[in-house]
């Protein structure tokens, strides 16, 4: 697989270590009431598609950024990649 | 038909005309007591305890290709019950005890080898652990032999004992563990539970779940809705798609493992071995070829198929355990879906959905699994109640913090 960095072009996915869901980005309110629920569904549970995937992969053997790479997970194609920091943003985090 | 070495020599003297087709093939009926979901190694057996332990035989197997077209027929074919935790031991060697007996069981020669299995330490601290991990099998009623450098030498010379970054010091050695001929599996498991009644469904695709009030009343497939009183569900590296359609999160990913075949060569490999400073293990089949692989891709896949790298670092691994292994070849690759866990343990549960049950994370490790993971489960959809040694396998563990961590890893399914 290869992963087009958006800063550095493409790169062997070799290069990457994956986290897993995009979805680790959400990380809950820990003042909330139901903290403890909401940290066990996203700590365990996974949506887990056959098909398009958003996940997170850090560049360990490179520029150490973190990405949020959507491929498919039924034929392994690349289709989007971003930087973490950029989507995270958008999401609403500050950092 | 009942198998035996008399049957044999009958139909050699009279041309091999009586042999009959192993099951039938029949047509779904529009209701079953029991509906199994998933024709691999994990529901036939399943089929075949229900039929055999609890005389239900108003069940149904349904699986979307032919039978024994998913993992079972794709893995390396090891058996051993060499876990460490309390959850899990007693399972897998519930499970190695029906191994033993399974060939004489269910009449079918599945060609049960227990050549023994050598797990590596390379350094004080992993003889440690292998140590404790001994005692704790041997505790579960299982066996387990500390080998020190000498005894592993004698008998496999070949290892690369000196390694310059990991010398061998020994080996944690089962005995009892080895290799079983995949197919064989589903089709004793499945001849046995036809011959009994059991209707095995083959290209019948669930596409979902007949579920009214939060209770299962039957399945939709692509040959038409089937009613059911419990539905069991089994499809291993298909979970989380599957469980998708009753609208449960699970805690599984669903990953790539890959398996490597050289050309066939001389008995060389006593067993199973597996590397303990790299993610490399190896076994000879009976007809010589070297069986070997490693650890997952690493990301989630439904691909049935791997990468390179994968590749490569599994035959790095191979040349730093023995180098010998650098003259073969390698004849043949391919790739399964694996059912990863948070913990890298099974589910074998009831769901929050009445009627509806689930069993599967067997991440890169349940064909050793698939006698007691059948007898489990038949156990507890027909008696409503876990089997014992299964009582630990439930989907709230994390919930519950009582997760079945054998590597201590967390909820991070590549890393088990
Ligand atoms: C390369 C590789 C090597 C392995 N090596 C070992 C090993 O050495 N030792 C070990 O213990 N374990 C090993 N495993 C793991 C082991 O093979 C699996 O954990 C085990 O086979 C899973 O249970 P099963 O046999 O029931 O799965 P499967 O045989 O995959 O059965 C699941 C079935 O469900 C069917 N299905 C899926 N979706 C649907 C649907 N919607 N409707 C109907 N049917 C459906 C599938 O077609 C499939 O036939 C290995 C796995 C791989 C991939």
């Amino acid at each position: 697989m290869l992963i087009d960095h958006p800063l550095l072009g493409p790169r062997d996915a070799a290069e990457f270590v994956i986290l897993g869901d995009a979805s680790l980005i959400d990380r809950p309110d820990r003042q909330a009431e139901d903290a403890a629920r909401q940290f066990h569904d996203y700590l365990h549970l996974r949506d887990n598609p056959a098909g398009e995937h958003r996940e997170l992969w850090f560049h360990e053997q490179g520029d150490r950024s973190w990405l949020v790479v959507t491929r498919n997970t039924l034929t392994h194609e690349v289709l989007k990649v971003e930087l973490a920091r950029d989507v995270a943003i958008a999401r609403g985090r500050d950092r | 038909m009942h198998y035996s070495a008399l049957r044999i020599l009958k139909e050699g003297l009279t041309g091999n005309r009586g042999w009959k087709p192993v099951w039938r093939e029949p047509e779904p009926k529009r209701r079953y007591e029991i509906v199994v979901v998933g024709g691999g190694g994990h529901g036939l057996a399943t089929a075949y305890y229900l039929a055999t332990v609890h005389g239900l035989t108003d069940v149904a197997v349904l699986e979307k290709g032919w039978l024994g077209s998913g993992n079972v027929g794709r893995n390396t074919t090891i058996v051993r019950s060499n876990y460490l935790l309390p959850g899990n031991q007693p399972f897998y060697e519930l499970s190695m005890k029906l191994w033993e007996g399974l060939e004489q069981d269910f009449n079918y020669n599945a060609m049960v080898s227990q050549r023994g299995i050598i797990n590596l330490y390379h350094s004080d601290a992993q003889r440690d652990a292998a140590v404790r991990r001994g005692n704790a099998m041997i505790l579960a009623g299982a066996d387990a032999v500390l080998l020190d450098r000498a005894a592993l030498r004698e008998k496999c010379p070949f290892l690369d004992f000196d390694n310059e970054r990991f010398p061998i010091q020994g080996g944690l050695w089962q005995p009892r563990g080895g290799t079983v001929r995949h197919d064989a599996v589903a089709w004793g498991y499945g001849r046995g539970a036809d011959r009994r009644g059991v209707d095995l469904i083959q290209n019948c695709e669930v596409t979902g779940f007949d579920i009214r009030n939060g209770v299962c009343h039957g399945v939709e497939t692509t040959r038409g809705a089937i009613a059911a009183n419990r539905v069991a569900v089994c499809v291993a590296g298909s979970s989380g798609r599957v469980m998708g359609y009753a609208g449960l999160r699970l805690p599984i990913e669903s990953h790539v493992l890959q398996a490597f075949v050289s050309e066939g060569l001389k008995p060389a490999v006593p067993g199973v071995l597996t590397f303990g400073a790299g993610h490399f293990y190896i076994s000879q089949s009976d007809k010589g070829g070297l069986v070997f692989g490693g650890d997952i891709d690493g990301y989630n896949s439904y691909a049935q198929r791997g990468n390179l790298p994968a590749l490569e670092h599994v035959c790095e691994g191979g040349m730093a355990l023995m180098p010998m292994i650098g003259r073969a070849r390698v004849l043949r690759i391919w790739g399964g879906l694996v059912d990863m866990s948070m913990d890298g343990s099974p589910f074998i549960d009831r769901t929050p959905v009445e009627g509806l049950f689930f069993n599967g994370g067997w991440n890169y490790g349940g064909f050793k699994a698939t006698p007691a993971s059948g007898y489990c489960y038949a156990h507890l959809v027909a008696t409503g109640e876990p089997h014992p040694v299964a009582a630990e396998m439930r989907l709230d563990r994390f919930q519950r913090g009582a997760a079945i961590d054998e590597k201590g890893a967390g909820a991070q399914p590549n890393l088990h």
